[in-house]
């Protein structure tokens, strides 16, 4: 099944680059590259709960884009494939075709039609009303890294504001780790058994709307979604060797706004979500503070602190049920642009707790370093990450641009 | 005889000469030269920045920007980065006003994320260089009380010297010194003095064009950090005009649209 969708995304990639090389070679207006490629090193603070996975991880990743427009910029290209090899965890060694979508541009209205990414939100600590692609787990824990989505997006600019419709005609599983990588439940999660509640299985027709607005000093928007989603439920077997992957339907209703006033952006998202199993309302919400220019050293220190609550039964299915999040983002504004973030999300009830601190510094003109740390704290059985609790970690990568 | 008319003469001549208070002056000269720079429509440019530390090395920003000037109101602004590569696509939004806050959008292309930020950065260095986001953004004049000084020469041109001290917030200066030529209204320098109103920065600007015979744009301006010995060097490049840019090339899914 796995090997089904390697294969049709891969198709789907040749043809895509395929219809890139035509454009380079018959357009005078040749189009560009650019991305980067990157080396990383994982250390993890302690053995792992299970058998298998070791402390140390390496991989490289590829991530080149091409670009391409014409007819005054009004069309466009962007074909952007994405390679990881991991020592360790075959599941994190993956390719993806990030985007391979053509877009047309006109005053009123915006097609875009391909393999796409589309982001939805307004909050730091989780992105819940974000729903169209799928995560790309393995990549990262904190959820930020996406897997392409195949699309028809139109989108409607009017007066009242920007309404975006989509056709989703193919669904993306998303990534777990393998029984060789860290950062995974006990039972490993087996992707090549994911069953469906939709009869269309992963070729279900998702549909989605939005409309999203601005006006003086608010950001707004509404959205609704309807079909597989994106989060399965995690099932063991009959041998009770591994968890399969359940896709169930969903209606999800998502509201976000922001007000930006002086130094402080107040947030808040929240989605209503109904599935077979359950329905249940999550929020998020909370307020940044920048202080800028900080005594005339061009240092930006942001302050952040979001609560993030969620009103499902069953404890295990997030684990951010009742849980607070402070954070920190400081930006130097220097020359090779650093930028240390970092963040804890509390649990109000329990002890639980997760740090996470990022840091980025510029080498030169083309190399980035990135330092990546996520500290685990989880004592409560029925905390969703209760089985991470050994998986501490710190990251090291260094990127080249071109 | 002769004295009775140097009397009279300097009887009329002397209320008008008083009537204008040298901020009166100062502020004639500033719209004289915001008026001969109006009707431009909308404009883009490449911008290339060469930032220069102490030790001479070389730091290089390449960016793209277009504008669309808003007639009673604080122009819009689009900002998108080519270098360095690592920000490549990142974009700026920018809806400038006189006296409230501008507003203002960025585009994160890693995680295609537009998100809506704060304007009250205004004293902060943009991208690491000499220049601090007010320093690049749009002039209008309610944003400052003016006072004329006196004439000096400047890069060769007769110029009147304006103090202009901010009146918005979060400023990081107290004043600063404007050289205006009197030829066409060109700003030629500014000397910046910082809070405790010591001079922190002299920029100057050089290689003037005109553009469809009434506006005139620097191709070099060079910011000169007096204090820590830094420079950032600013070269545009592709000017053009009245492009047929309007409002709907400077909203939030525009920024999603740049590369």
């Amino acid at each position: 099944m796995i090997l089904n969708v390697k294969g049709k995304l891969s198709a789907l990639g040749c043809s895509a680059l395929l219809l890139g090389m035509i454009c380079l070679t018959t357009n005078s207006h040749a189009g560009e590259w650019s991305g980067y490629s990157a080396a990383e090193y994982r250390y993890f603070q302690h053995p792992s709960l299970n058998a298998e996975p070791d402390q140390h991880g390496f991989s490289g990743a590829l991530s080149p884009e091409f670009y391409h427009q014409w007819d005054d910029g009004k069309q466009s290209l962007i074909i952007a494939p994405f390679l990881r090899v991991d020592s360790e965890d075959a599941e994190r060694t993956h390719a993806d075709l990030r985007e391979a979508r053509w877009l047309i541009a006109e005053d009123k209205w915006e097609l875009r039609l391909g393999v796409g990414k589309v982001y939805w939100g307004v909050t730091e600590s989780q992105h819940l009303v974000d729903v169209i692609n799928q995560t790309d787990q393995v990549e990262n824990p904190d959820n930020e890294e996406k897997l392409g989505q195949p699309m028809l997006n139109l989108s409607l600019f009017q007066e009242w504001g920007t309404v975006d419709l989509f056709v989703l005609p193919y669904f993306r599983e998303r990534t777990f780790s393998g029984k060789q990588g860290r950062l995974r439940s006990q039972l490993v999660v087996d992707t090549d058994n994911a069953s469906y509640e939709s009869g269309s299985k992963r070729h279900h027709i998702d549909l989605a709307i939005r409309w999203s607005h601005n006006v003086g000093d608010w950001d707004v928007g509404l959205s609704h979604f309807y079909g597989t989603n994106r989060e399965p439920l995690l099932r063991p077997n009959q041998q009770f060797t591994a968890l399969n992957p359940y896709y169930e339907l969903m209606n999800q209703t998502g509201f976000e706004i922001q007000r930006t006033t002086g130094s402080w952006l107040w947030k808040l998202e929240s989605i209503r979500r109904e599935t077979k199993s359950d329905t249940f309302i999550a929020v998020t919400g909370g307020l940044e503070y920048t202080l800028y220019d900080v005594l005339e050293s061009g240092l930006d220190v942001g302050l952040i602190s979001e609560y993030l609550f969620d009103d499902r039964d069953d404890e295990s299915a997030t684990p951010f049920e009742d849980d607070v999040m402070l954070g920190t983002r400081i930006t130097w504004n220097d020359v090779q642009s650093t930028e240390l973030l970092i963040g804890l999300i509390q649990d109000v009830d329990s002890n639980d707790a997760a740090w996470s601190i990022e840091a980025s510094r510029r080498i030169g003109n083309r190399w980035k370093l990135s330092v990546e740390g996520r500290l685990f704290k989880f004592n409560e059985t029925n905390n969703a990450l209760y089985q991470v609790r050994n998986d501490d970690y710190i990251q090291v990568e260094l990127a080249r641009y071109f | 005889m002769r004295n009775w008319i140097f009397l009279l003469v300097l009887l009329f001549t002397m209320p008008l000469v008083q009537a204008e208070t040298p901020a009166e002056k100062g502020l004639a000269i500033i719209s004289e030269a915001d008026k001969r720079d109006q009707g431009w429509q909308d404009s883009s440019a490449d911008m290339l920045m060469i930032l220069r530390n102490r030790q001479g090395d070389e730091s290089i920003r390449q960016i793209r920007i277009k504008n669309l000037e808003v007639m009673g109101d604080g122009d819009k602004g689009l900002t998108v980065f080519d270098e360095p590569r690592d920000v490549k696509g990142t974009a700026f939004l920018t809806y400038s006003h006189s006296l409230i806050p501008d507003e203002q959008w960025i585009f994160l292309p890693a995680l295609k994320r537009v998100k809506r930020i704060s304007s009250n950065n205004k004293s902060g260095p943009f991208m690491g260089s000499e220049f601090a986001y007010e320093d690049i953004s749009s002039f209008e004049v309610p944003k400052y009380s003016y006072l004329y000084l006196k004439d000096e020469t400047v890069n060769g041109e007769n110029c009147f010297v304006i103090e202009t001290r901010p009146l918005y917030e979060h400023s990081g200066y107290t004043k600063s010194y404007v050289w205006i030529d009197k030829r066409e209204y060109r700003i030629q320098k500014i000397d910046f003095y910082d809070r405790k109103d010591s001079l922190l920065k002299t920029q100057v600007f050089s290689d003037y064009k005109q553009y469809l015979n009434q506006y005139w744009r620097a191709d070099t301006a060079t910011m000169e950090n007096m204090q820590n010995g830094k420079s950032t060097t600013l070269k545009w490049s592709n000017y053009q005009f009245k492009t047929g840019l309007t409002d709907k090339d400077f909203e939030q899914n525009d920024l999603k649209r740049q590369r």
